[in-house]
């Protein structure tokens, strides 16, 4: 399986989820586990593009398929990815173990919906639980991810950066 | 540096586990194992081998299988093969077209990101009585197709669900394919839970003047939608008493028939 484009083999043991399997045996604790029964959603990853509970696939189901997780998004000394920019600039974390969860989901939301509506935000974080619950500030963060993430950054008019709410 | 693996970091009890390429590989395995249970999406499965609450002898993955994730036309209705997606399903343009009520219903099965690997087929075959496709199967008249190294046959929604978690499929019968007939209008599809996701208190399926109810009995069921509550005995838990439970289904299901 390729895991943030390294190539490596899966576990031996077939029981090894792959949220354990990426932090224990890859070192990548950057995907946190909270409930390991799917309810929470800090384990979510990339499979192919789109987000994944990674507590509920075994480790040997990703041989053949591209994982991404946080640690992927953005290379260590360079610029962050525009959703960990927002997450950053609004305040969208307190804590910070629901996080990777929440990035990770909302880059699956923004290339699903480039341009979400507010129900579309609430829906596309439904899943991931925040207990510090800083949702009023994560849903600004997506708003703000998906300005970002939007090729009118920068220019002016009311998309661009002045405009941001 | 990668820390050393550490074996005992499992959470499901022992399994053996097995990964197909073809049906007829899966069929005979699930012909010739004891106990052997079918993994397609995982998203009910794992979590109960996370809790051990489910402790198969062997796991039969058919995730490796090709060509068996596809939505297609059929008899004037939608077939779903058993590694469809119900991200899938939920994003196709036939199900839009010929089946409207499946798509709405797949947007109400739990979050996106569970729907990405979750499959229709396996909501199907877990037979989850608060779950919204086995009524929405129920309510169109649908079936599934059940193959073994027996054969094959169909098995209409009407004698499939049988009890909580139970279906009349064998333990050596995999659930191929589902098939939605085209929703007739008006149709409707309302349920209530306590928050978004979640399995309903009480559900409702319309489909034209058929209704099935979900989350008020064992499995789902047909009523009259003049007197939907009749013969029901809904259970009670933490989140809503029996009465609430046929209050729901009173109201949703006015709600359904007023369009």
């Amino acid at each position: 399986m390729k895991v943030n484009g390294v190539e490596h083999s899966p576990p031996a043991d077939p029981r090894r989820l792959l949220s354990d399997h990426l932090r224990h045996d890859l070192g990548l604790t950057g995907t946190h586990v909270g409930c390991e029964h799917g309810v929470c959603g800090c384990c979510t990853v990339l499979l192919d593009g789109a987000p994944v509970r990674s507590c509920l696939m075994l480790a040997v189901q990703a041989e053949g398929h591209e994982v991404k997780t946080v640690e992927g998004l953005a290379r260590d000394g360079s610029p962050l990815h525009p959703v960990q920019q927002a997450f950053h600039e609004c305040h969208a974390l307190q804590c910070g173990f629901c996080t990777p969860g929440f990035v990770m989901s909302v880059v699956g939301l923004l290339a699903q919906h480039p341009h979400p509506s507010p129900q579309e935000v609430d829906e596309g974080i439904a899943g991931n639980l925040c207990r510090c619950t800083g949702y009023a500030s994560i849903r600004r963060a997506v708003s703000r991810a998906a300005e970002l993430s939007s090729p009118l950054v920068g220019k002016s008019g009311p998309q661009g950066r002045d405009g941001a709410r | 540096m990668p820390r050393r693996s550490d074996p005992r970091l499992v959470k499901p009890p022992p399994f053996e586990y097995h990964a197909p390429t073809s049906v007829d590989e899966a069929c005979s395995l699930l012909g010739s194992l004891d106990d052997a249970k079918v993994l397609a999406g995982g998203q009910s499965l794992v979590p109960l081998l996370n809790f051990r609450l489910a402790r198969p002898a062997h796991l039969v993955d058919i995730n490796r299988i090709g060509g068996l994730d596809r939505v297609y036309e059929r008899d004037g209705g939608v077939a779903v093969q058993a590694l469809a997606r119900q991200a899938a399903v939920e994003d196709s343009e036939i199900v839009a077209r010929v089946c409207p009520l499946l798509r709405d219903a797949t947007k109400l099965v739990a979050h996106r990101v569970i729907r990405n690997r979750g499959t229709v087929c396996g909501s199907l075959a877990h037979a989850d009585p608060a779950s919204e496709l086995p009524a929405v199967l129920l309510a169109l008249r649908g079936s599934v197709v059940a193959v073994s190294a027996r054969g094959r046959r169909v098995i209409p929604a009407s004698q499939l669900f049988t009890g909580v978690f139970e279906t009349s499929l064998a333990a050596d019968e995999l659930l191929a394919e589902a098939w939605f007939p085209a929703s007739p209008r008006p149709f409707a599809i309302l349920e209530e839970s306590r928050r978004h996701g979640d399995f309903a208190l009480a559900g409702v399926v319309r489909a034209g003047k058929r209704l099935a109810l979900f989350g008020v009995a064992p499995t789902p069921v047909l009523a009259d939608p003049r007197n939907p509550t009749v013969g029901l005995e809904p259970s009670g838990d933490l989140e809503a008493t029996p009465e609430f439970r046929l209050h729901l289904v009173r109201v949703l299901t006015e709600k359904a028939f007023a369009a």
